[in-house]
């Protein structure tokens, strides 16, 4: 199952867990996964069926560029970060 | 110099020095940038802006002005329609719409000196000028926030009154500060208890400018089928069409934004300020508008980068292994939010491996101009604050400050203290050839006269690099050589770097590519040339543009071979037959035929990248300090970075020495010079002080070829992490050659003399030390 | 316009060619340059002096035409980058700065340019230091100065006599 490193301001809808495993072969059914486990969790990383603006899903070490729709593994590690702009 | 990792391939393009596509026409005046355009009826604008720093509009009338011989047109925020709260990702930047036409010109209240408040389109530049007089304004005077420090207090006045801050707790209302986030691992306290040597110091920097020497500028028309033609100084002629679509409420194919040739940009120029306001005024006018940025205005209402407080602490055990580390960073983001306080976050323990570390990170607004980035945006200031505290450890426990980043360095695999693995990276490669470089082994040489000090510093950079969206054309002529059409405007040579990755692919000379930066209109989405992505990426896709035009060209070759594609292999810029070894031509009598075997041959490359693979940055500062005046001179400097793969070796070394030149002038002179109503006391290069040629000695480089493995030729950015070490190498320097830790920048003279005399500049107690002589008897 | 002050006949030469031009009093040679007469490789980075992107020779001294007044230029010899190269080829330090890399984004590369060919003119060998002091007039924000030092010691060099090539 793909591990979920919990950014620390969601840690308030985790009861303060750091990583949790969620099913989701998915970004998409990893984040409604989560969402149902920890309600308002998606509202934070997502808008409009989309990854937030600003907001970077990083999978496996590497930012996303097929957003929601990304495949994840079954040892999938996900972080989200705020993006980060360059120069 | 340059290190490779081990042997490579062996390259006929990649790797050497061929003069730029562009070169001639920049050598000989002919290079068009945006302020040399013009067209018949061309009016020229200019731009009223606030003199106060914070203060309501009770009052704006442009009447006069507006009746004005030689006058077209005036504008006002009352122009720019408000859009709603909505965050958009501008390619590079994230905006919120709610703030966009505000930042443009403002409603009823400005948030900083230099805010534009009205605009006016004239026969001439005088006249506009004289017109500018004749707008009467009534300003309300508020109370200014100018530091971190203030805006966070309870009771501060309120920058922007519908901000709503993103803190950790959720959202919050009437407060100063934007947003607040927070990365932790494992147990800080834990770690510092286990620590026999913990260091903890404040730092705080001022903001400074990115410095590029052309202005803003943008040229607007409308053509009377309501379409727009925008000709502009930018990073990015996507995210600006993008943006003044949104922002003028009409559909981006109806506005057609042609990049010209840009005069530095350093993440500056990635920012809109000119084109909706050419824009809005060449409608009204019913002209071709031009507007283009005076210095002071520059300086004043553009993007610095931001000043602010960060406060690092560092723990080691006896054996020099780091335990801990945290770091609260504040950043001014400006009149309204958006620092690159997240990027500083994320990159301050890059270059470490750390089993427990809590960092904090907030933006803040202050009535200052809104900041932008500006090369590894945020990065320097983590490093000067972090650099200069590990520095500060490897010292107490008597460890060599190479060694002990070395020791302690982070590696592929280790994880980063915001939380993802790291990806193959060669800091560790890169601190190894720090310590074999010619700089370091090389004694520091008696000071020039009895009063003046020599010391030697040293500092890691880290910065992540970007992808994202590029797109190249490529066209065979019938000579052999190729058209090129890439999105990505040329601020430092990329034509040549991009050009290079095609006509290595094709087999065919540099100079056989003939590059041009397209248009909206005539290529397809390119991000903005920033994040150090555009090698990577726009060369990406020139090489799979490339790799498609051999795929065709190999079907041409059968059809004049008359035999099957799948008999054909390519090599060395030379189509043969696997099976008859007759069977050969070149790349250039394939391209001679083409008229015979199907006609005209083009081929398109686009990628939306990811791995960029981020890049270190180690670098040695030998400085002299005249202890009467208290200026420092730097006597010798070296860059050691990992680069990937050089393309163009010359203009890598470029980027590496330009990005050291901006740091050393951070370290010791560039500051945004305030007083206490929000007023900029120096906003000209006079007063502005930027290192000139006299400034800085040859800045050495070594370049260590650590290959980014999501790149067919390894390919990492190197623009942006060479800025990064610089001010904390200086700060190092000057610990070695005076006993004193600077922790304030700029590390001018008047701070370097009242540090030499026992105080500080600003009266606050330092931490005074004397043992800085010791580390020289190591050399 | 009734704002308007009369402008001023200027009689004066540039790149060799004499040149009559009409120039407001408060117009600059730098504005007469880009705006009457088109030449815009001459470029406006301050518009104060400091940061040599408008470098011009003035009579064969290097002046940033930003604080000369057009009307100034009557009766003398202007040359700017535009008239730096000859037919048959670009002079040796334009051809130096190419191969050196001394230019990234380019918008300061036309006063370098000017700056350093008024040096060998003077002095057709100068010292490291000597560059350095000579132009340090002249703002670069790209390169940190090391290829454009390499490069005008390597247009001495070659081409360090001065050897008339050079208009000024």
């Amino acid at each position: 199952m793909p591990t979920v490193f919990v950014p620390v301001p969601l840690r308030r809808l985790t009861g303060g867990e750091h990583r949790v495993t969620v099913p989701g072969a998915t970004l998409r059914e990893l984040v409604a996964n989560l969402d149902a486990r920890y309600p308002g969790f998606a509202a934070h990383v997502t808008e409009d069926g989309r990854l937030r603006p600003g907001m970077a899903a990083i999978v496996n070490g590497e930012a996303t560029v097929d957003g929601l729709r990304t495949p994840l593994t079954e040892d999938a590690e996900v972080h989200f970060l705020p993006a980060v702009s360059g120069g | 110099m340059t290190i490779t990792e081990k042997p490579q391939q062996q390259y006929k393009v990649i790797g050497t020095r061929p003069i730029r596509h562009d070169g001639l026409e920049k050598v000989t005046g002919r290079a068009v940038y945006g302020a040399d355009v013009k067209f018949p009826g061309l009016l020229w604008g200019a731009v009223l802006r606030s003199p106060h720093a914070h203060a309501r509009i009770k009052k704006l009338d442009v009447s006069k002005a507006a009746k004005m011989p030689g006058v077209f047109a005036v504008m006002t925020g009352a122009d720019l329609v408000d859009l709603e709260s909505k965050l958009v990702d501008m390619g590079e930047e994230i905006d919120n719409l709610a703030y966009t036409t505000k930042k443009l010109m403002a409603d009823d209240k400005v948030v900083y000196k230099g805010h534009p408040v009205a605009a006016v389109a004239a026969v001439d530049l005088n006249t506009a000028q004289e017109a500018l007089k004749l707008i009467a304004v009534a300003y309300e005077p508020l109370p200014v926030v100018l530091t971190v420090e203030e805006a966070m207090a309870p009771g501060a006045p309120l920058v922007l009154d519908d901000l709503v801050g993103e803190h950790l707790t959720g959202e919050a209302r009437n407060t100063n500060i934007a947003k607040h986030t927070r990365y932790e691992f494992g147990d800080t306290a834990k770690g510092f208890a286990r620590a026999a040597v913990t260091v903890e110091r404040t730092f705080k920097l001022t903001m400074v400018h990115q410095g590029y020497i052309e202005p803003q500028n943008a040229t607007a028309q409308w053509n009377q089928d309501g379409k727009l033609t925008v000709w502009t100084s930018t990073q990015g002629a996507f995210n600006v069409r993008d943006a003044v679509a949104s922002i003028l409420k009409m559909p981006e194919s109806n506005i057609r934004v042609i990049p010209l040739e840009i005069g530095g940009g350093f993440g500056g120029k990635i920012p809109i300020y000119l084109e909706p306001v050419a824009a809005v005024l060449a409608r009204k006018a019913g002209r071709p508008v031009k507007l283009v940025m005076d210095r002071k205005s520059v300086f004043e209402a553009t993007g610095p980068t931001p000043g602010g407080t960060i406060r690092v602490k560092v723990g080691a055990d006896s054996a020099g292994n780091i335990t801990a580390a945290e770091a609260d960073l504040r950043y001014e983001a400006g009149a309204y939010p958006g620092s690159p306080v997240g990027a500083g976050a994320q990159c301050i323990f890059a270059p470490y491996r750390l089993p427990n570390s809590r960092i904090d990170a907030y933006d803040v607004v202050v009535n200052k101009p809104k900041t932008a980035a500006y090369r590894a945006p945020g990065a320097t200031q983590a490093a000067f604050a972090m650099e200069s505290v590990v520095d500060e450890v490897a010292e107490r426990l008597g460890i060599d400050p190479l060694e002990f980043r070395l020791r302690n360095a982070s590696r592929e695999g280790d994880r980063r203290a915001d939380g993802p693995i790291f990806p193959r990276i060669g800091n560790v490669q890169v601190l190894q050839a720090a310590k074999r470089s010619a700089q370091w082994n090389a004694p520091l040489g008696a000071p020039s006269a009895p009063h003046k000090k020599r010391g030697r510093g040293v500092a890691n950079g880290f910065w992540f690099n970007g992808g994202m969206k590029s797109s190249c054309n490529l066209a065979v002529n019938k000579d052999g050589t190729v058209a090129m059409v890439e999105g990505s405007v040329d601020i430092g040579g990329t034509r040549a770097s991009i050009a290079m990755q095609a006509a290595e692919v094709l087999g065919i000379p540099a100079e056989d590519v003939h590059p041009t930066v397209g248009d909206t209109d005539t290529v397809g989405q390119t991000d903005v040339t920033g994040g150090s992505r555009t090698t990577f990426a726009t060369g990406y896709a020139a090489y799979l543009a490339a790799t498609n035009v051999v795929k065709q060209m190999m079907g041409r070759a059968a059809k004049l071979w008359e035999i099957d594609e799948s008999g054909i292999e390519f090599k060395d810029g030379t189509f043969f037959s696997k099976s008859d070894p007759e069977l050969r031509l070149t790349f250039k009598q394939v391209a001679e035929k083409l008229d015979e075997t199907g006609g005209p041959l083009s081929a398109t490359g686009t990628v939306n990248m990811r791995g960029a693979g981020g890049a270190f940055s180690t670098q040695i500062a030998d400085v002299e300090v005249d202890t009467e005046t208290g200026k420092v001179d730097v006597l010798r400097w070296t860059v050691v970075q990992d680069v990937g793969k050089a393309i163009h070796p010359a203009y890598v070394e470029g980027q590496m020495q330009g990005g050291a030149a901006q740091g050393i002038g951070w370290a010791l002179n560039e500051e945004y010079f305030w007083d206490d109503k929000g007023n900029m006391h120096n906003s000209s290069f006079l007063d502005y002080r930027m290192p000139t040629a006299l400034d800085l000695p040859k800045i050495e480089t070594v370049l260590v070829e650590v290959p980014n493995p999501n790149h067919p030729y390894g390919v990492r950015g190197v623009g942006e992490a060479p800025i990064v070490a610089p001010v904390a190498a200086i700060a190092n320097a000057l610990r070695d050659a005076l006993g004193t830790r600077f922790t304030e920048t700029p590390m001018k003279p008047s701070r370097v003399l009242a540090a030499i005399k026992g105080g500080t500049l600003d009266g606050a107690a330092t931490a005074a030390s004397s043992n800085g002589a010791s580390r020289r008897g190591r050399r | 316009m009734t704002t308007q002050p009369k402008k001023a006949r200027v009689s004066t030469t540039v790149n060799g060619q004499p040149v009559d031009v009409l120039v407001a009093p408060y117009q600059s040679l730098l504005e007469m340059l880009r705006e009457v007469l088109g030449l815009t490789g001459t470029k406006e980075g301050c518009n104060d002096g400091n940061c040599g992107a408008c470098t011009v020779s003035l009579d064969g001294r290097i002046v940033d035409s930003c604080l000369v007044l057009g009307a100034e230029a009557d009766g003398k010899r202007v040359d700017t980058i535009e008239g730096m190269a000859r037919p048959e080829g670009l002079h040796p330090l334009q051809q130096a700065f190419l191969e050196e890399a001394a230019l990234q984004c380019g918008i300061c590369t036309p006063g370098f340019l000017v700056a350093a060919r008024a040096l060998l003119e003077r002095e057709p060998h100068p010292s490291e230091e000597r560059i350095r002091l000579w132009l340090a007039g002249n703002l670069c924000r790209c390169t940190g100065y090391d290829k454009i030092v390499g490069a005008v010691r390597k247009a001495a060099a070659l081409d360090g006599a001065g050897n008339g090539r050079a208009a000024g």
